[in-house]
């Protein structure tokens, strides 16, 4: 198994980890999206839509393990590779100017993970770690969203998370290796798209709430 | 016949990174750069400086060059914080003047790596590249009589695609300008140019897995796709060599 750890060790392993996990956390959200536009169908529906989920059972606790292991890989080798790149360059430039390369999203992934990653952990203590008996998560959310701070944070928390995934998204092809004049120039307009989509469409979920209380 | 002639005299103000040697604390140190034509190349404009400098016996500027014709790859440092200047697909020996103007601040910087000590103001010690290219950059051939040209079929696309690699001249412009000083264009380019021709294809596994351990050992940074180095590469190596560098790897790691 040497030649696995070596792999996986090195610079390009590494982020070969960060591509698939991203991946699989823009599959996730593309579900967690589809799922939460039940809301817009009215109270019933997005309550019908959690009672299904959980009556997936044992299903649901993989799926969640799933996503923490997947959270803890992209977290972990992130770090290194961020740590890894500070290291790089000790002395820094007194005068650095983009050539063009770089985006809001390629220039702030760590920060923007970062940020992301606090974020989840509120979101899992809002609608997650939370007394279900008596109420519904339809009245959860409600509830939350009637607060204006909470709303603010949601809005820009998803405004975070499509940044990140503006460059995450077509960066995890090129990691990968999947990078051809052919069909590169349709994954990055897919990647600006899917960021938009995120962004937007979680984004504005809290602001219904908002108005409709 | 008269001829037109646009050339100029600009005064300049440089900010040049000076560093006596290699764990000396060094810093940025102002000269005037007086009447340099605009015909001049950048490496010229030095020279007229350094030739003052001598006159006035201070220390001249060191910095590396050789063929001065954008080939060797020798030349480089970041000027106004780009490496090899403003321009695109130019080496540092290659940028005229003319793209500067009268009373311009121009600041001087050597290429910044962990992988690159600074030997000496804008010299730096390129070696971890070789040991890269030591590492795999190579194919083994057995002597014997010449072969005959063109035995080899090679397809126009393949040898196309090898040649654009090819082009890479060693200089080090991606790693200055990659915000994590990663090597991944230049490894991306030496891997490449091999594994599309055929005869470098038996050792492409070997060569793939040698040269990303010599690059991550010499102390380079991690990719993150910033694509800052295809757009400085004097030579316009694009990405899609890291991406091809990225499957041999996962070729020669995983299958
Ligand atoms: S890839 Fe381009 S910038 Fe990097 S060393 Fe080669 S020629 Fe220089
Ligand atoms: S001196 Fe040879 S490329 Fe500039």
């Amino acid at each position: 198994m040497n030649w696995l750890a070596d792999v996986i060790g090195s610079s390009i392993g590494k982020k070969m980890l960060m591509a698939l996990t991203g991946l699989g956390f823009c599959v996730f959200l593309f579900g967690h999206l589809a799922g939460n536009m039940t809301i817009y169908g009215g109270k019933d529906a997005f309550n019908s839509y959690a009672e299904h989920l959980h009556s997936l059972g044992p299903l649901l606790t993989v799926a969640e393990i799933g996503l923490l292991l997947f959270a803890t890989v992209h977290v972990l080798s992130g770090t290194l590779l961020f740590l890894g790149n500070l290291k790089a360059r000790p002395q820094r430039y007194a005068m650095k100017k983009s050539a063009g390369g770089r985006t809001v999203g390629s220039r702030t992934m760590p920060y923007t993970g970062f940020l992301v990653l606090l974020f989840v952990v509120f979101h899992l203590m809002n609608f997650h770690f939370v007394d279900k008996t008596n109420t519904t998560i339809f009245q959860i959310v409600n509830n939350a969203f009637s607060d204006p701070i909470y709303v603010g944070i949601y809005v820009a928390a998803m405004i975070m998370v499509g940044i990140h995934v503006s460059h995450g998204f077509w960066s995890a092809f090129q990691t990968l290796g999947a990078n051809h004049p052919k069909y590169m120039p349709f994954i990055k307009g897919l990647s600006i798209g899917f960021s938009l989509i995120v962004g937007m469409g979680f984004g504005f979920l809290p602001i219904y709430f908002l108005f409709l209380s | 016949m008269t001829q037109q002639n646009s050339s100029k005299n600009i005064n300049l103000t440089l900010k040049v990174w000076r560093q006596v040697g290699p764990n000396v604390k060094g810093r940025l140190e102002t000269y005037q750069a007086n009447h340099i034509s605009t015909d001049m190349s950048f490496l010229e404009m030095l020279d007229v400086v350094n030739e003052e400098l001598i006159l006035n016996h201070r220390d001249p500027i060191a910095f590396d060059h050789d063929c001065r014709e954008g080939i060797c790859g020798m030349c480089g440092a970041m000027v106004n914080g780009r490496a090899h200047g403003p321009e695109k697909g130019t080496t540092l020996c290659q940028l005229h003047m003319r793209h500067f103007s009268d009373q311009d601040t121009v600041i001087i910087e050597p290429w910044r790596s962990r992988a690159f000590r600074i030997i000496k103001d804008l010299v730096v010690d390129r070696s971890a590249f070789d040991k890269i290219i030591q590492a795999g950059g190579y194919i083994s051939v057995s002597a014997g009589g010449t072969p005959d040209a063109n035995v080899i079929p090679v397809p126009q696309e393949a040898a196309e695609k090898a040649m654009d690699a090819a082009a890479c001249i060693g200089c080090g412009a991606c790693v200055a300008s990659c915000p994590n000083a990663s090597a991944m264009l230049f490894v991306g380019a030496k891997v490449s140019h091999l594994a599309l021709l055929p005869q470098g294809i038996p050792e492409a596994a070997i060569r793939a897995l040698a040269m990303v351990k010599k690059m991550d050992d010499c102390g380079f940074g991690n990719c993150t796709n910033e694509t800052e180095c295809e757009a400085e590469c004097p030579k316009e190596i694009s990405i899609t060599n890291i991406a091809r560098l990225n499957r041999e790897y996962i070729k020669a790691g995983l299958l």
